[in-house]
């Protein structure tokens, strides 16, 4: 079995890192194959970024390029930050997924495709011209190292003899995909094995599934070895990462692993109620599956119940979480005010997709901070988190539960699709050195007052069962100590302000913001949750041109760093990148009195460096005029494009009506 | 701990300081003092005890009982409830609602809260209006009725709240009357019962809809138009207990007097309250059909609660995998080891 790497006479190119893409229908198994080679990347020692994008629809019409799934990794010999922008290889297993991804490829990169089923019936699915096959097609053939591998059929011949139906053939042919990538990249095989013996020979008890994958992965990886159809092997040495244990984890097991590590700090129980919403079902399946941490996970009937029975858990005197995206947020606004005015602990993880309404189910986007924010009836503040990576996940969910038990708070954390999906390796903590999550229940001593507050204004977290402090609560204004209901003007104001306050004096506990970069310059790039990455890389790329750029990560939205509003104005500009239309913008606008100018991208797809890259260009030349934000197109943020050109694309819409 | 270290509580213990502000002659008093009543009959304690309520005139009920309470959003008790027992299944909770907040807003809760068998007490205000909000038509108001937000006349059909719990699936069905002294005995079975409890609770709204249930109160004609359930007993109503319902060759319910044309109460229908479909059948007879209403424990039926059957998978996932650590948790899934580099790294620039 081939683990060695170099230890055949192929002529090896070594690369610093490398970009590749699974795509093909989204039954064709191209996660699978994704995270595989992911998990072998790791392993090995690279440095790895992925990301997953696949459709809304679970099976999209076959062969169309709407139903198309596709996998990236970015494995590297240093440090990445991103999933990559442009993509270095791509195993195209149909036409749609060649027409989908195609673009996305670099000059001279290399493109597999699975040359079997691009014939004609794919080719119409796919869109594409009678009598045209991309494959023949000169402009590919020059600008691309164009591979056409027969995958279908060799898979085919690989499984002849294991007596298997022709359609679980078919279905190995994603493994025979990943071996010729395997072959191509210098990786070894054994971890993939280990996999498929564990998954579908010990799991799924269908041992000979196992072998047949296992046969046909070989086959795939001794076709690159044989065919002498590849000029080059690539070989992408291990990065300089921090020696230790790592396991590769994705936002979504990163965020149930720190739920369920605070709910043990905490010696609390985590109740983590949610209900089906792509994309956070993932942490309430990562959840459910364990509950021999102790964990209680309950699917509700609705987003409202989901949320409810948290608080009802809170009140109990457990860690109420819920999970949800945008839409599920939406439904739960009610709820969370309950929250904020009963004053209980409570978290509520969102993982953003694109909106508005049912938008785009898997695509991501940072679109709901402002909901997050202030997305509720009445003056009704909240803690806001963004975790920045897949991995700060765990560590984002252990400060979000910490702050809401100190402060009697709900707290909100803000994921998105591409963290909660994406992965990256991380590195394995000592279980001992967390600090402990201290909790105070009061106990009977006297008259109990439920509104009473601390230092911090908490107010005491009295449970029921409690003899003694027996005492109701509920959504109609407090009076200030007693918690009886009042109606008194004044006291409503007191209590807006102590609420309002209670979560500004969240702020004492945030460490300083700090910057990667000096903390002055010409322009400070200010950033939020999972655009960390493409912000960092660009940063640096700029820095090692000599530009005294430097760039901020909030961890904290609400409330924001004490010392943000000086750091912003020792940089000559600011330049805010984020998915959406310019949130955090406004809310630095608002709050700091900045000419804060924003890069605003909403295509449902996280930022490239280089668009992050351009606009760092264009600000540090004073080439933004009077513009508060510009977008990129096409991969191109471009001044000529600085307005949105909507006739452009009305023409363009009344032209397309007009063929169709 | 032995029974004489009980604190022994009377009703008036179960009472809060705040000053009850429902309208003078609500029927919500009456209730009140039943479920305090009831509360020290069953030996239930303040601290273990949660009221939960939603929005309306009934859900501010947690404010008046000394127990711990919670006042929490327009239909959604039970769902905050089912968060409590979760949390907490020791705890004993009772959900207070009415026919808006419980079968209008919040109604899908009610169904899931039933049919998932959370053990808590759910007591549904029936006043067949919108009290709170001054008036308008509910989802259990008569077709046709005349109220603010219906000038002309509702024209909803009403449902009827024990077919819809019947229906989810509950585990304890009844129905009382606010001042009924019948109103005890139900809810004492319901706080024994294990599981979900649901009762509907007729109920006068004396300002906004005022005599609604007249025809279940009134002294003289209401053994005429209620119907008093007793497991294993035939269904005999009336002042004179002359009257009776049998179900006819068609299996359609009827009533029939006793003693004419030789109907003995052996001919009659007697109540089973495991027989979900007589319960069902009982929750269709109306008034206005000619029947009288039936009152008491519809259904009853032991099963597991869900709090409980979470709390078992709990234990069943322990003992498969051992109880969780930290060090467990982290070391799931492909761990792998980055050892130290031998050779200092060297970047392929």
């Amino acid at each position: 079995m081939p683990t060695e790497s170099t230890s055949d006479s192929h002529p090896h190119q070594d690369l610093l890192s490398a970009v590749i893409r699974f795509a093909g229908d989204s039954g064709d198994g191209m996660q699978l194959a994704g995270t595989q080679f992911t998990d072998t990347s790791a392993i090995i020692g690279n440095d790895v970024a992925t990301f997953p994008d696949y459709p809304a629809e679970i099976r999209a019409p076959a062969g169309t390029v709407p139903g198309v799934s596709g996998f990236q990794i970015h494995f590297a010999a240093e440090d990445i930050f991103t999933p990559g922008d442009a993509v270095n290889a791509l195993v195209a297993m149909n036409p749609a997924a060649f027409k989908a991804h195609i673009d996305d490829v670099e000059p001279g990169g290399v493109v597999i495709a699975n040359e079997d089923e691009f014939n004609k019936v794919n080719l119409r699915k796919a869109g594409y011209p009678e009598d045209y096959n991309p494959l023949d097609d000169s402009q590919y053939l020059t600008r691309y190292q164009l591979f056409k591998v027969p995958i279908t059929r060799l898979n085919e011949e690989a499984l002849a003899d294991t007596g298997m139906s022709a359609k679980d053939v078919g279905r190995c042919k994603n493994m025979y995909a990943l071996g010729v990538a395997y072959w191509l990249y210098d990786r070894p095989l054994d971890q993939t094995i280990k996999y498929l013996n564990r998954f579908f020979g010990e799991k799924k008890k269908l041992p000979k599934v196992a072998e047949a994958n296992i046969k046909t992965l070989k086959a795939g990886y001794y076709f690159g070895e044989t065919a002498e159809m590849f000029p080059v092997r690539y070989h992408v040495a291990r990065a300089p990462i921090t020696p230790g244990k790592y396991r590769k984890v994705t936002g979504a097991e990163a965020l149930a692993m720190g739920l369920i590590t605070a709910g043990k700090l905490a010696d609390k129980t985590i109740c983590y109620c949610g209900y089906p919403i792509t994309p956070a079902s993932n942490l309430l399946h990562a959840l459910a599956a364990q509950r021999n941490f102790g964990v209680k996970t309950f699917q509700a009937e609705d987003e409202i119940a989901a949320v409810c029975a948290s608080i009802g858990a809170s009140f109990a005197g457990q860690i109420g979480v819920t999970g949800t995206s945008g839409p599920g947020f939406a439904l739960k606004s009610e709820a969370i005010g309950l929250a904020v005015m009963t004053e209980l602990p409570l978290i509520i993880v969102n993982v953003q997709r694109g909106g508005p309404s049912t938008g785009l189910p898997t695509k991501t986007e940072q679109s709901d901070l402002l909901q997050c924010m202030f997305g509720r009836n009445g003056d009704a503040p909240v803690v806001l988190l963004a975790p920045q990576s897949p991995g700060d996940c765990f560590d984002a969910a252990i400060e979000a539960v910490r702050i809401a038990l100190r402060h009697m708070a709900p707290v909100c954390l803000l994921a998105d699709g591409y963290i909660a999906n994406g992965s990256e390796p991380w590195l394995i903590p000592d279980p001992d050195s967390f600090e402990p999550i201290p909790v105070k229940h009061p106990t009977a001593n006297g008259q109990f007052h439920p509104y009473d507050r601390d230092e911090n204004l908490a107010r005491p977290w009295a449970i029921p069962g409690t003899e003694g402090l027996e005492h109701r609560i509920g959504g109609l204004e407090k009076q200030h100590i007693t918690g009886n209901v009042s109606y008194d003007p004044e006291n409503h104001q007191l209590m807006t302000m102590l609420r309002k306050e209670k979560i500004d004096r969240v702020a004492r506990f945030i460490p300083d913001q700090t910057t990667f970069g000096p903390d002055s310059g010409d322009l400070l790039v200010l950033g939020w949750g999972g655009t960390f990455g493409s912000i960092h890389t660009a940063v640096a790329r700029a820095q090692k041109k000599g530009k005294r750029v430097s760039a901020a990560h909030l961890r904290y939205l609400h409330p924001m760093p004490s010392n943000l509003g000086a750091l912003l104005k020792r940089f000559r500009g600011v330049l805010v990148p984020e998915l959406n239309t310019g949130q955090l913008r406004l809310l630095i606008r608002g709050r700091f009195l900045i000419d804060a100018r924003g890069l605003n991208k909403v295509q449902g797809k996280p930022f490239l460096v280089e668009e992050i890259e351009q606009a760092i260009d264009l600000m540090l030349a004073d080439k933004f005029g009077d513009r508060e934000y510009l977008m990129p197109r096409h991969h191109q943020v471009k001044l000529e494009d600085q307005e949105y050109d909507f006739a452009a694309a009305l023409a363009g819409a009344a032209q397309e009506t007009h063929e169709s | 701990m032995s029974e004489k270290s009980l604190p022994v509580l009377t009703a008036k213990d179960f009472a809060s300081d705040q000053d009850v502000r429902w309208c003078p002659g609500c029927g919500d008093y009456a209730i009140l003092n039943q479920v305090k009543k009831v509360l020290a009959k069953v030996n239930a304690t303040r601290h273990n005890s949660v009221f939960v309520a939603g929005i309306g005139c009934s859900s501010r009920f947690p404010y008046y009982m000394s127990t711990y309470g919670f006042h929490t959003i327009h239909g959604r008790a039970p769902a905050i409830a089912t968060g409590v027992k979760i949390a907490n299944p020791d705890l004993n909770v009772w959900v207070v609602t009415g026919d808006g907040d419980g079968l209008s807003i919040g109604g899908n809760h009610l169904l899931h809260v039933l049919r998932r068998n959370v053990n808590v007490k759910i007591l549904l205000f029936n006043n067949r209006i919108y009290g709170l909000t001054k008036g308008q038509y509910s989802p259990t108001s008569e077709e046709g009725k005349k109220t603010p937000s219906s000038p002309q006349g509702s024209l909803d059909l009403p449902l009827t709240p024990l077919s819809v719990a019947l229906a989810a699936e509950a585990s304890f069905v009844a129905r009382c009357i606010d001042v009924d002294p019948d109103l005890a005995k139900v809810l004492e079975r319901a706080a024994n019962h294990k599981g979900s409890a649901f009762i509907e609770i007729y109920q006068d709204c004396n300002v906004f809809n005022h005599f609604a249930f007249r025809y279940a109160t009134d002294k003289d004609a209401k053994e005429e138009n209620i119907l008093r359930l007793e497991h294993g007993k035939p269904l005999v109503f009336g002042k004179d207990r002359d009257k009776g319902i049998r179900m006819t060759s068609e299996q359609k319910p009827e009533v029939v007097k006793l003693s004419e044309s030789g109907i003995k109460e052996d001919d009659l229908i007697f109540h089973d309250e495991h027989d979900e479909k007589l319960a069902f059948t009982l929750s269709r007879l109306r008034v206005d059909d000619g029947f009288p209403e039936p009152v008491g424990v519809f259904y009853q039926m032991d099963d597991d609660c869900y709090e409980d059957l979470l709390t078992q998978q709990i234990d069943e996932a322990i003992k498969a995998r051992g109880v969780g650590t930290l060090e467990k948790l982290f070391n799931a899934g492909d761990v792998y080891e980055i050892e130290p580099s031998e050779v200092p790294h060297e970047q392929h620039v």
